[in-house]
């Protein structure tokens, strides 16, 4: 599915990935953990082709093709989905009208004709049922007002309309009391499958107990410096970060 | 530059779609403008002797006035002497008396411009009066309309055939000592769309006008009359285009609406005048006078503009509400890209008691372009319990552009509550990657949060025409992120 060898990147002539090597096969779900300014947030950013980073080595191959060549949105047609730790606000818009828009982008790509009104709005019901919302909110202008629960559960309402391959989840438990994470978890579990696989970018082990993820991997200063199954989170909300920071540094 | 925003820029560069230039046979006037040329101006047209002697005095009256400087547009004096101020297709004595009889160019122009004037193509429902250069070539429903009673005609037609009522009406809503452009439109006139819609009857169909400018060196001078009776409705829709050219070219229009007693005007414009190149060069100097009296008590006229075209617009379509209980209502989209500059926006006169004013202006300004918005809410004495609603905002696209807001308010009478608010924002670069991220280009994400941002003013629009000025817009903002 996805695979990273050897990354470095830099924000401003300033390394931040010092060499990130990571595996992801369909259907497996990774948790990428680390402290604050460990450049978790840059390797989303860099897997869906935000602007602003600047790749000085290895490579990001994505279904046998060189993700880091593709536009933002060939990316997301092709599949990579990028929850965002903070969803914008786009007054007027409204969210029904996004996601047919986002919808249809992806269908034309894959040559399939657009989508059926019908069809779509019963999609759309079904899949805000699941995620315990408000039809209402599928009428509002994107994530204007909405709370930060409502937008972190929105992200995974386009997700689970649009129906990616590669699902990249960026902080997404911020923000979130334990209800809501509740039910974004579901919504995440609900959307396992063989083919699709997931990275969770998260600074707290607690969105883990909800969706188990098969490996962890800690990033720190730029670099993973320790990979293992779920247990390696229960250990690191035991130890904190700090241990690992060390043991890095006496290697 | 970040990549996002080179991408931007170049959504916003695109080209204008309407910019071609018909080869025609035409009846020019040569450059320039004294006593003479209006007294030949007022021959060719065949009016009667009193409209030569309106001219005359709105002639003699706009030399003693100086051009306005008050407006935030920059742009050089404009030479009057070096423009031609008739210029039509040449044609048989008395004019077309069908289709067959137009210049097959000139249909083919609109045609193109999708504006198809043949029986068979035209569109359903709506009533067109088509303005070429300086003259009406076409109105298409005109039996239709006429066994409801509704006069739809050019406007020098209605000069020879209901004298009467021009002389009733004409310049009695913007007198010909309004304004420096408004005084040259009453001396120099040409054509326009008339209509007259009498007491108690719904017009049975949308009315437009289609104005096209084509000759070169030329200026447009347009005016439009609509008066409503007693108990009548009229929706009218007004849709404006001309060639590419490297030299500017004067639009000077007056538009003058009047209501009477419970009568309804909805007035819809979609401008998209070539708005010069993306260096700024060339382009439609769009200088307009609109303005409506609600006359009578209980009318209301609702003003829609979707501005996107033009050099420079400079126009403030009004609304003198006169009666007891009557209504005026202004949206507006203005979208300046590259070197445009607009300053619109609008005058609401309260007058009688209980009247009500709403203005909602979405300014959007890309490139280098300055967009402002310039407004009056005056409530007079008489006034009592008048209200107005004013809302105004403003989105830049880009770091270059500006966005700029005069409200003017003076209120004379303590039972008025009068509410203004307003708001500026920028695209971002977030918002923008957000929706690529979700599979949108960055066209399509830039068109759709703009027509977010107009969506108050595009529900004001008759259904066919709010595709058109989406689409329209999507067109307009080509190349013009940053």
């Amino acid at each position: 599915m996805l695979s990273i060898k050897n990354l470095t990147v830099n924000v401003n002539d300033k390394q931040i990935l010092k060499g990130i090597n990571l595996e992801i096969k369909p259907g497996e779900i990774h948790a990428i953990m680390g402290p604050n300014g460990s450049g978790k947030s840059t390797l989303s950013h860099i897997l869906s082709g935000k602007a602003g980073y600047t790749v000085t080595g290895g490579s990001v191959t994505y279904q046998g093709k060189d993700l880091l060549e593709m536009a933002p949105e060939i990316r997301a047609r092709e599949g990579v989905f990028l929850a965002f730790q903070y969803p914008v606000e786009i007054p007027g818009v409204s969210n029904i009208y996004l996601l047919k828009a986002a919808l249809n982008s992806i269908r034309k790509h894959h040559g399939q004709p657009e989508v059926d009104a019908m069809d779509f709005l019963t999609l759309v019901k079904g899949k805000v049922r699941l995620l315990e919302m408000d039809e209402k909110f599928l009428y509002r202008a994107v994530n204007e007002g909405f709370s930060g629960g409502e937008k972190k559960r929105n992200e995974i309402l386009q997700m689970a309309i649009l129906e990616p391959k590669l699902c990249i989840l960026d902080e997404t438990d911020s923000g979130l009391d334990i209800d809501a994470l509740k039910v974004v978890a579901e919504g995440v579990n609900s959307l396992r499958a063989a083919d699709r696989s997931f990275v969770m970018v998260t600074h707290y082990q607690r969105l883990l107990d909800y969706i188990k993820p098969d490996f962890v991997h800690v990033l720190a200063n730029g670099q993973i410096v320790k990979s293992g199954g779920a247990e390696l989170a229960l250990e690191l909300e035991e130890k904190g970060y700090s241990w690992l920071e060390d043991s890095k540094a006496a290697v | 530059m970040s990549a996002s925003t080179q991408e931007i820029n170049n959504l916003i560069n695109q080209e204008y779609k309407q910019g071609f230039v018909t080869e025609l046979e035409t009846d020019t006037f040569p450059i320039g403008l004294d006593e003479d040329v209006i007294h030949k101006l007022s021959k060719v047209k065949n009016e009667p002797e009193f409209m030569l002697e309106y001219r005359l005095k709105a002639f003699r009256h706009w030399q003693t006035m100086k051009s306005p400087e008050w407006a935030f547009v920059k742009f050089d004096p404009i030479d009057y002497q070096a423009i031609s101020y008739y210029s039509a297709p040449k044609r048989k004595e008395d004019g077309p008396k069908s289709l067959d009889e137009i210049d097959p160019q000139v249909l083919e122009a609109y045609k193109k411009l999708g504006i198809p004037l043949d029986e068979q193509e035209r569109l359903a429902g709506i009533a067109v009066d088509a303005v070429f250069d300086s003259v009406s070539v076409a109105t298409t429903f005109k039996g239709k309309l006429k066994d409801a009673g509704v006069i739809f005609c050019p406007i020098s037609e209605a000069l020879r055939e209901h004298p009467e009522l021009i002389k009733q009406y004409l310049g009695t809503v913007v007198p010909h000592t309004d304004n420096y452009f408004a005084a040259l439109n009453a001396a120099v006139f040409t054509d326009g769309s008339f209509v007259y819609i009498p007491k108690g009857v719904r017009c049975p169909m949308e009315l437009s006008t289609y104005f096209r400018i084509n000759a070169a060196n030329t200026g447009q001078f347009e005016r439009t009359l609509i008066i409503a009776d007693e108990g009548s409705h009229v929706s009218y829709l007004e849709g404006c285009t001309a060639p590419m050219r490297d030299e500017n070219q004067l639009h000077a229009a007056v538009v003058e609406l009047v209501a009477m007693k419970d009568a309804t005007i909805k007035y819809s414009t979609v401008q998209n005048w070539y708005p010069g190149d993306k260096n700024g060069l060339g382009g439609i100097y769009n200088f307009v006078t609109k303005r409506a009296d609600c006359r009578g008590d209980n009318s209301k006229v609702s003003w829609t503009q979707v501005e996107t075209g033009s050099a420079i617009t400079w126009k403030y379509p009004s609304c003198v509400l006169t009666g007891d209980n009557s209504i005026g209502e202004f949206y507006s989209v203005a979208l300046t890209n590259n070197y445009q500059q607009a300053d619109t926006g609008t005058k609401m006169i309260h007058i009688g008691k209980n009247t009500r004013s709403t203005i909602i202006s979405k300014g959007i300004s890309a490139g280098h372009a300055q967009n402002t918005y310039r407004g009056l809410v005056k409530v007079l004495k008489s006034a009592s319990g008048a209200r107005n609603y004013t809302q105004c905002d403003s989105l830049l696209v880009g770091d270059q552009c500006g966005a700029h807001t005069f409200p003017y308010i003076e209120v004379k009478q303590p039972s008025a509550q009068v509410e203004h608010e307003a708001t500026t924002s920028k695209i971002s670069e977030d918002q923008l990657f957000f929706c690529q991220q979700r599979g949108l280009s960055a066209e399509d994400a830039v068109s759709m949060i703009v027509n977010g941002f107009c969506k108050e003013v595009f529900k004001e629009l008759p259904m066919e025409f709010a595709v058109e000025a989406q689409a329209l817009l999507g067109l307009s903002l080509e190349g013009s992120v940053g």
